[in-house]
């Protein structure tokens, strides 16, 4: 296994651990304020120091890890959930009016980026963390359903999928029983990539205020509220920082391994 | 080529209609009467009326969306609700910094990504190329308004090269430049890495083609390969690529502009949302979709100025 690989498992398990504890404990209570005990730098009963309403920054970052995993998790949901049939059912009428439309409302979602959905959205609903789910959700479903009917499309060309075409079998069910577990790396692979790529999302609709709303602990916002004291507590400003870019590297990281690992033709390349 | 391009353009227009349907949809939905907001809790319902008759809100939804999009057409975007000004003239000012700022940021973008894809690609698998690629993965990870935020705190405050933020304007072009210098090389950043891995692997996929080994065998050197022959057949991943930047960059710089005080889109956009101005939110969203719509078609037409086989396909 490639040092690369295992940094990626170690800092994701990392995230994950972080978010899950944070469930039952965190070292401080991050909704507690502390006027007394602000901008402290790293202490031994402060690992990472305090923000400017004395809250503990190391117990923030856990709670935190929570809100941009599951914000993160369920958008990669919602984009497989409905990305994955569509990208199946435009392969298996490839060349149809279905597979057009289908891919041609891909196109329109793709000319919408996720910022722009979120604006969107919380023009009509107000900025919540859910409009965060939902903008980063709808741009993954595109993302899901282009890699699942370019995966289909080759398939739906080999011998044994025409096999079962013969047998009488469906076009759902040879997608269900054939073409599915056969695309699953691929589909595991680009999981991980928006996985990713919505951790880093959620970050930035929550620094500008689009997603989780206060007390919701969220890496985005911590960024935001260090910002006007950069100069007076760097250390606000760094941690939350640095615990984005190091999930978003471990998650990087651990897609590119699981490609290589469940492509044995990409393990010789470099 | 013609009817290539007759046939990108009505799928052009198709979107760009199906675009603007979406986003007058959305809007419409949203609860409360932009009338009264405009006027206030203490206006009189007879005011209300009459304002509401002026903004043409009591029109029927299907001609109401007609008048916008016949609006657009000829540049007129609608009165601003709070501002009290054309919306096009709003929107004129800030696309003055926005536009700009994700050029300069392409700009830079390409000028990371190029020579360091060329560098990994020709020094695959050895010391220069593992650099390279660790960059590149830390660049992806980075937040580009975290990695903002660290550009102010260290050419900013700490070596005051640059200011931290607000645009003086464009009558000192060169203090315009200045001011937009740190948000583009923030917003260039994450993105030239994603290019130059882009680049890399396209470099590498085409490296391995026999006209490749063609070249190298009537005596040309590896640098001089790459150069003529990898570069052109490598360029319909990176302009893919390149074109979908453009688009994030001009909606990137929404939330780079926060951290930076610019007076641009992305600023007028959230203040737009806090003061319920929705036909600025409607109109900015449109012409930032317009803008992701018009990219892909000219990377389209410019996969086919490249490689002609691209004009066949339908």
């Amino acid at each position: 296994m490639k040092v690369s690989f295992a940094l990626g498992i170690a800092l994701s398990l990392a995230a994950l651990a972080a978010g899950f504890v944070s469930l039952f404990w965190t070292p401080y209570d991050v909704t507690a304020l502390a006027i007394a005990d602000k901008l402290q730098p790293s202490s031994p009963a402060h690992w990472l120091g305090t923000d400017h309403f004395g809250r503990d920054i190391a117990s923030m970052l856990m709670a935190g890890a929570q809100t941009s995993l599951a914000v993160a998790l369920v958008a990669v949901g919602i984009g497989m959930g409905l990305g994955v049939p569509l990208g199946l059912l435009a392969a298996a009428n490839r060349g149809s009016l279905i597979d057009e439309i289908v891919m041609r409302g891909n196109d329109l979602i793709f000319a919408f980026p996720s910022l722009v959905i979120a604006i969107l959205i919380t023009a009509v609903f107000g900025p919540s963390a859910v409009n965060a789910i939902l903008a980063i959700g709808i741009f993954n479903i595109p993302v899901f359903a282009r890699v699942t009917r370019g995966g289909a499309l080759s398939l739906w060309t080999l011998d044994y999928i025409r096999a079962a075409e013969v047998a009488g079998k469906g076009r759902v069910r040879i997608s269900a029983e054939h073409v599915l577990p056969n695309i699953l790396n691929l589909l595991i692979v680009q999981g991980t990539i928006q996985f990713s790529l919505g951790i880093l999302a959620e970050a930035g609709l929550s620094y500008v205020g689009l997603g989780a709303q206060p007390p919701t602990p969220s890496w985005g916002r911590m960024l935001a509220e260090a910002q006007t004291m950069v100069t007076l507590a760097p250390h606000v400003a760094l941690f939350p920082g640095l615990a984005i870019v190091l999930t978003v590297l471990g998650l990087n990281l651990l897609g590119d391994g699981l490609r290589d690992h469940l492509d044995p033709r990409l393990r010789r390349e470099a | 080529m013609q009817r290539y391009l007759v046939r990108r353009l009505i799928s052009l227009g198709l979107s760009l209609l199906v675009a603007s349907l979406v986003i007058f949809a959305v809007i419409e939905v949203v609860p409360g009467d932009p009338a009264s907001y405009m006027l206030g809790l203490n206006a009189s319902p007879d005011t209300v009326a009459a304002l509401r008759d002026r903004l043409g809100l009591n029109e029927a939804v299907p001609l109401r969306y007609l008048h916008w999009v016949a609006g657009m057409v000829q540049g007129d975007f609608g009165q601003s609700y709070t501002y009290k000004v054309p919306v096009a003239d709003l929107v004129a000012q800030r696309l003055a910094v926005s536009l700009p700022l994700a050029l300069y940021a392409l700009l830079l973008a390409v000028l990371i990504a190029f020579p360091a894809g060329l560098l990994a690609a020709a020094r695959r698998g050895r010391a220069a190329d593992a650099a390279v690629m660790g960059a590149t993965q830390v660049g992806i990870a980075l937040p580009n308004f975290w990695f903002a935020m660290l550009l102010v705190l260290t050419f900013a405050l700490h070596w005051q090269l640059f200011p931290a933020g607000g645009f003086p304007g464009w009558s000192d072009p060169l203090a315009g430049v200045r001011a937009l210098t740190l948000p583009a090389v923030a917003l260039a950043l994450p993105q030239a890495a994603i290019l130059a891995r882009v680049l890399r692997s396209a470099l590498i996929e085409t490296l391995g083609q026999d006209y490749i080994r063609t070249a190298r065998a009537k005596g040309l050197t590896g640098g001089q390969t790459i150069l003529r022959h990898a570069l052109r057949n490598a360029m319909i991943p990176v302009l893919t690529i390149l074109g979908m930047q453009f688009s994030f960059l001009l909606a990137g710089a929404i939330i780079i502009e926060n951290v930076f005080y610019l007076p641009g889109l992305g600023r007028l956009t959230f203040q737009a949302i806090t003061q319920r101005d929705l036909i600025v939110v409607e109109s900015v969203v449109m012409i930032l979709v317009f803008a992701v719509i018009l990219v892909t078609f000219l990377v389209d037409l410019a996969y086919a100025a490249i490689d002609p086989r691209l004009r066949m396909r339908p």
